[in-house]
């Protein structure tokens, strides 16, 4: 079944990110309400023009209720998808949805986490499940190392080659004021950092920090009497395969290959149209699995699109150009991240701003390589 | 059979020192976890006895704060098709090979019966 989608239709408007790094003494509502404000304020509407919320918190199961509460709003629709970082690109494919009908007027999608100065390590209440948790992997890290030791013997992937992933993300967040991780990182340092569940090492774990970040979305013909140039949303697609790494019927290949083609579709394009690509780097095995499952390069194929530099600044594929969730900021669920550096890329407003983009794809994964959702971005 | 749902029932099987799969009465599709029908298509299940045979599928070496020991995480394939996750004693956890071909055991820790691989 093709997938019937109203492309173009509706835009994100208004954009935030807000307390990247360390933000002690706040909790993650106080951050993702702090960029939702933002976002509306940089959207140029009031608070109570929002009629939807969507969220998904760390440590709030029903943050949607909460959120509208702190608000003060009492809104006509409130989403709590939580397919953990990838959920930000589900809100917005119902946004889109809830938007085009007239059901809703003004979404506003936000994430927040206290995470790194709440304790220091991954919020969440996801687990192994009952099968795998005597075996004592680590969550959800050990699950990423499989699906890489798998890769590496299916197509020869080589430390060196996700040591590339991490260099490049370093060298985009040194020039990128809000980046928490910056200074010198060469291959021989990742390689040289602490193994913590092969083939995974230190250096191909993302950050562990505070953050927020907010979107509003409205329909584009509304959105051409705001401040902002509209950011118009082209295709959004959701694709769950597995929960746990286990069920993957190939653990080298994961849903973005559904996600990305269906995404690709509704906005009528391909990959070779994007211009700058974000991809949801919990690890470095990540960026390498969606640069080919959403069809940037064959599979197989993703360690040497990656060598020498080739997603890194100067490369031949803009990646992760805010440094990513290796090197900017990962509160724990990135995505949203993703699609705020996304828009601003097409705004043309990045930090590590790319001349003239057209498209821009944002793409995000939540739990074990489980749920993978794509965005595309891009002017009509 | 043991009371209860297909979990309960796997559980109380490996108890008894029995290492169970299900496959769809009319596909013949082994599969795992167990469920209450076939995933895909909803159909009966049936249960029988697995042949404890795999090869391992992934491996990874986790490497804690000493003095705890590195220890290794497996994916096995088994021999009708379904994967899990388990682990292989007998073995160094950096020796394990993708493709090394392995057989079930049942272990007894704390207390409660756990599937393990060994070398064959």
């Amino acid at each position: 079944m093709a997938d019937r989608f109203p492309r173009g239709n509706t835009a994100i408007v208004g954009v935030a990110t807000h307390g990247i790094g360390e933000m002690p003494g706040f909790s993650s509502m106080e951050l993702a309400a702090g960029a939702g404000l933002q976002a509306v304020a940089d959207a140029g509407l009031a608070l109570a023009q929002v009629d939807a919320l969507f969220i998904c918190l760390p440590d709030d199961l029903f943050a949607g209720m909460a959120f509208a509460e702190y608000l003060g709003l009492q809104p006509r629709f409130t989403d709590n998808n939580r397919t953990g970082g990838s959920a930000f690109m589900s809100h917005m494919a119902t946004a889109a949805m809830m938007l085009d009908a007239g059901y809703i007027d003004t979404a506003l999608i936000a994430h927040g986490s206290n995470q790194r100065s709440g304790g220091g390590r991954l919020s969440t209440p996801a687990k192994s499940s009952a099968y795998e948790a005597p075996y004592r992997p680590l969550f959800p890290l050990s699950s990423y190392a499989l699906a890489a030791a798998r890769h590496m013997h299916q197509f020869g992937t080589t430390r060196e080659q996700l040591a590339e992933v991490a260099v490049a993300a370093r060298q985009w967040a040194n020039s990128n004021p809000e980046a928490f991780a910056k200074g010198p990182l060469s291959i021989e340092d990742c390689l040289a950092s602490r193994m913590v569940s092969s083939p995974i090492s230190v250096r191909d774990c993302c950050l562990m920090t505070d953050g927020a970040a907010a979107i509003v979305m409205t329909r584009t013909d509304r959105a051409r009497s705001l401040p902002q140039p509209p950011v118009p949303l082209l295709g959004a697609a959701a694709a769950t395969w597995w929960t746990s790494i286990s069920q993957a019927p190939d653990m080298t290949e994961t849903s973005a290959r559904e996600s990305g083609a269906r995404a690709f579709a509704m906005a009528g394009l391909q990959p070779a149209d994007i211009d700058v690509v974000q991809l949801y780097d919990a690890f470095t095995i990540n960026t390498i699995l969606f640069l080919e499952d959403l069809g940037f390069c064959p599979k197989g194929e993703g360690g040497r699109f990656v060598s020498g530099g080739g997603i890194a600044p100067g490369g031949h594929l803009p990646v992760n150009t805010s440094g990513g969730g290796l090197s900017c900021c990962h509160p724990g669920m990135y995505g949203l991240m993703a699609i705020v550096e996304a828009a601003r890329q097409v705004r043309g407003t990045a930090a590590n701003q790319i001349p003239a983009v057209q498209f821009a794809l944002a793409h995000g994964s939540g739990g074990t390589l489980s749920s993978q959702a794509t965005v595309i971005l891009g002017n009509l | 059979m043991i009371e209860g749902g297909p979990e309960a029932q796997w559980r109380a099987a490996l108890a008894g020192g029995r290492f169970l799969l299900q496959r769809g009465r009319a596909s013949g599709r082994a599969f795992f976890p167990p469920r209450i029908a076939e995933p895909g298509t909803g159909d009966d299940a049936e249960w029988f006895e697995a042949s404890g045979r795999g090869i391992v599928y992934s491996t990874t070496v986790i490497g804690p704060k000493p003095p705890a020991l590195p220890y290794a995480v497996v994916i096995v394939e088994l021999a009708e098709g379904p994967r899990l996750m388990s682990r292989i004693d007998g073995i160094a956890p950096e020796s394990i090979a993708i493709g090394m071909p392995v057989k079930a055991r049942i272990a007894t820790e704390a207390d409660s019966p756990i599937l393990v691989f060994e070398p064959v």
